[in-house]
């Protein structure tokens, strides 16, 4: 599973990286988190808020920073 | 960066985005032409609504993201806040239709004193709901 961190690198961001971490190896996922930082790429995945979790490809939540339980929800789904 | 096509980050405060019908009619063109010009001012930014219609997945979650949504619709069919509705998307609106404002759908060409009557009232509206 590809977990993407959409954001210039704000503590929001970072709390979001920290989080779906968390839940994923909570979920004892095979993933790999990516972050991606350049606006043109952030902007191309249609995402106006930052910052956003994106789950292979798919863009789950913009603008916001869920906790972990939700983060989990987000990944089985 | 660009005003009017731009990605907010939450942590600079509040998130407003301007979310115009666009519709072919003049009311439609009315409703775009505020939107940007409003845009310019720095409070709100500009929204692909024809990114949720399409279904994509960065759209819908930044609008569900938003802390507002400003939708201007031109007329009483109101496709814009129907189109959102349709995405699940219905909470933080405020909403907004240029035929109230006394502009007639089909008789009224976007001239800049009905464009600006429009901005008045995106601005009137906007600072109630802060």
């Amino acid at each position: 599973m590809l977990i993407q961190i959409l954001g210039t690198g704000c503590p929001k961001c970072q709390k979001l990286e920290e989080n779906a971490r968390q839940a994923a190896q909570e979920l004892n996922l095979d993933f790999q988190i990516e972050k991606v930082k350049d606006l043109q790429q952030i902007m191309a995945f249609g995402v106006m808020i930052t910052p956003a979790l994106v789950v292979d490809g798919v863009v789950k939540v913009a603008g916001k920073v869920p906790g972990v339980e939700d983060i989990k929800k987000l990944l089985v789904k | 960066m660009n005003k009017t096509k731009s990605c907010s980050c939450a942590c600079s405060g509040s998130v407003t985005l301007l979310v115009p019908c666009s519709g072919a009619a003049d009311t439609g063109e009315i409703a775009d032409r505020a939107a940007r010009k409003f845009a310019q001012g720095g409070c709100a930014g500009m929204f692909c609504l024809a990114g949720v219609g399409a279904n994509l997945s960065g759209f819908i979650a930044s609008a569900k993201g938003a802390d507002r949504l400003l939708v201007i619709d031109g007329c009483h069919l109101d496709c814009a806040q129907k189109m959102l509705a349709e995405k699940g998307i219905t909470e933080n609106i405020i909403h907004v239709r240029v035929t109230d404002l006394g502009i007639v759908k089909g008789k009224s060409p976007a001239t800049a004193e009905r464009i600006d009557a429009v901005v008045a009232e995106l601005g009137k509206r906007l600072t109630a709901s802060l």
